[in-house]
């Protein structure tokens, strides 16, 4: 059973993986929430620019996004610099950076899965939870989050997923260093360069595949669970 | 005491300029054929919708006018609409509890085993809403308006998305909650029996305007509400019941028209009832009718007449009281009717309010 032991840069670039990616979901789903909340509820001057801006990272290379982030979170940008002396927080090539590199290729998915369902929210719904006295918050979190919770759901995996998944901005951002920020398609990247690996680049291959299913029958079930207990 | 004035354009054109005020009746009924803005108006006073202009004073307190606009959560207004909006991702009791937990305990007048009473909701409390029946949804949205221990309660054509049968299981609900907790209620309807049952006031709605306003027996006997309500026009009479047990399972009822056979009425001698007399379930001759199945047969004089909607004609009668038929033109030709004739009023039918007038 030789076979089904994980090598040490096997287990190194999976658990790293697996942490780049529940971080990236953890940082990301407030701001989605609240981004598809305004996008799905509010109107307002400059509503299509936002509009734009969140959806940006989709269709720019992943270079272009990982060299904004360098510019702006290395040691010279005002961010990263911000970032150093008042919180002693380093970015740029440290797993922290490729977390907000994933966070952000990841944010228009997770956007666009919770607006859709929060624009499925009946807004009569919340017009009844008015007049029994809620406030705008009290609706967003009594109503409106909880009949949404489905989409938010798909949401986050969907952020899980494009973060396993995530390699240009990331190298380009925190560059390819191992036991900090090698993730899996980047030591896969990495053994494709070396003459005579592959095999271990195809076990990196089963691994990376064999992720992101489970992540997604994962899904499945609870949005299953869910809907079902909204319909009882 | 509700004091409104409501002025508000829609996008799409529509002009709403409305003045609404409740008086000391319990049930205010705002009436009009749809599209007329009732709804528009009714979402105006419970915040939902931000009126152009106007004033909005409720008990004393300005919720709106003068640079002041209270939100729509701190109102204190109820309002049950058109479908039962239930939440969908919780049990009825938390549907129940919603609007009572955000309601401050100094403010809390209505207890929640009283409204599961009153609506006979227990057995459906741990169950989600999605499982229940239409008439059970209502119930249970009603009862949850009601929780809220509002100031003011507004129905907005609450049975509209109910089948007639479920409709008519619903009104007794309804004059439950009227009668046994104190809240004044605006009852939004375009169904004259609805009005009929439940109404003590009526403010009667066209084109984005209240054109009559008035006590219920008034205003529903009135020549404009006649209009108003087209399809359904009639009248409405105030009667007596003399004798509950008038043999053959009947009740006799002596109103100004006359005396009136209905069947039998749960109610004691004395009683005072409403009852709404349809213009096409009057037929009349010109001669006391002989050998004819109908019981309510009453002496009247022809007041006035006017023509109808197709082929129909308004005729108004003085029974004592006034009485509306709908015949066709041509039978007032044949029949030589012109206002001064004697005729017999043939009523096929009578509708009884047994809840109010009492």
């Amino acid at each position: 059973m030789e076979i089904f032991a994980l090598s040490a840069l096997e287990r190194e670039a999976l658990m790293l993986s697996l942490r780049v990616a529940l971080w990236c979901v953890a940082i990301s789903l407030p701001f989605g929430i609240l981004t598809a909340w305004v996008l799905a509820r509010c109107d307002f001057p400059g509503k299509a620019f936002l509009d734009g801006l969140v959806h940006l990272p989709l269709v720019l290379p992943p270079v272009v996004v990982g060299y904004a982030l360098l510019v702006l979170f290395g040691q010279q940008g005002f961010v990263g610099r911000w970032l150093a002396t008042s919180f002693g927080l380093e970015i740029a090539f440290t797993w922290k950076g490729a977390v907000i590199a994933s966070a952000v290729m990841a944010f228009p998915l997770m956007v666009r899965a919770i607006r859709l369902s929060i624009e499925a929210v009946d807004t009569g719904l919340e017009a009844a939870a008015r007049t029994l006295g809620a406030g705008p918050f009290g609706i967003v979190f009594s109503v409106t989050l909880p009949l949404a919770w489905p989409g938010i759901l798909t949401g986050m995996v969907l952020a899980f997923a494009r973060s396993l998944g995530e390699f240009g901005a990331t190298i380009t951002f925190v560059s390819n260093i191992p036991g900090e920020t090698r993730t899996l398609p980047l030591a896969l990247y990495g053994l494709t360069q070396v003459p005579g690996s592959e095999g271990a680049a195809t076990r990196l291959v089963i691994i990376s595949t064999l992720l992101a299913f489970v992540a997604l029958i994962a899904s499945e079930i609870m949005a299953r669970r869910i809907r079902k207990r909204l319909a009882a | 005491m509700l004091e409104a004035h409501i002025i508000k354009t829609l996008p799409g054109g529509f002009r709403l300029d409305g003045r609404l005020s409740t008086g000391k009746g319990r049930v205010t009924a705002l009436f009009g054929p749809s599209g007329a803005g009732k709804s528009t108006l009714a979402s105006c006073i419970a915040g939902l919708i931000r009126p152009d202009e106007g004033r909005i004073e409720l008990d004393g307190e300005t919720l709106f006018g003068n640079g002041i606009d209270v939100a729509p959560h701190h109102r204190r207004i109820g309002y049950v609409f058109q479908e039962p909006r239930l939440f969908p991702h919780l049990s009825v009791t938390a549907n129940l509890l919603y609007g009572l937990k955000r309601t401050p305990e100094a403010q809390r007048r209505v207890a929640f085993d009283q409204v599961v009473r009153m609506l006979d909701i227990e057995r459906l409390l741990a169950r989600r809403p999605l499982s229940l029946s239409g008439g059970e949804k209502s119930r249970v949205a009603f009862g949850r308006a009601v929780l809220s221990s509002p100031r003011l309660l507004i129905f907005d054509e609450p049975l509209a998305s109910l089948d007639g049968a479920r409709k008519a299981e619903m009104l007794p609900f309804i004059e439950r909650l009227r009668d046994e907790l104190a809240i004044p209620m605006i009852y939004v309807s375009h169904a004259v029996e609805e009005i009929l049952r439940l109404a003590d006031d009526v403010a009667v709605m066209a084109s984005g305007r209240i054109t009559q306003t008035g006590p219920a027996v008034e205003i529903l006997n009135s020549a404009d509400f006649v209009h108003a309500g087209d399809g359904d026009a009639g009248s409405v009479i105030e009667a007596t019941l003399s004798r509950p047990d008038a043999g053959d399972g009947l009740s006799e009822l002596r109103s100004g028209a006359g005396v009136l056979y209905v069947p039998r009425l749960p109610l004691a001698e004395g009683a005072v009832v409403r009852l709404r007399i349809r213009a096409r379930d009057i037929a009349l001759s010109r001669t006391r009718p002989t050998g004819i199945s109908v019981l309510n047969i009453l002496p009247a004089r022809v007041v006035a007449i006017s023509d109808g909607p197709a082929a129909s004609a308004d005729v108004v009668l003085d029974a004592g009281s006034t009485l509306r038929a709908r015949i066709t033109r041509r039978s007032i030709r044949e029949l030589g009717l012109t206002p001064g004739t004697d005729v017999f009023a043939l009523i096929k039918s009578v509708a009884i309010d047994r809840g109010t007038g009492g």
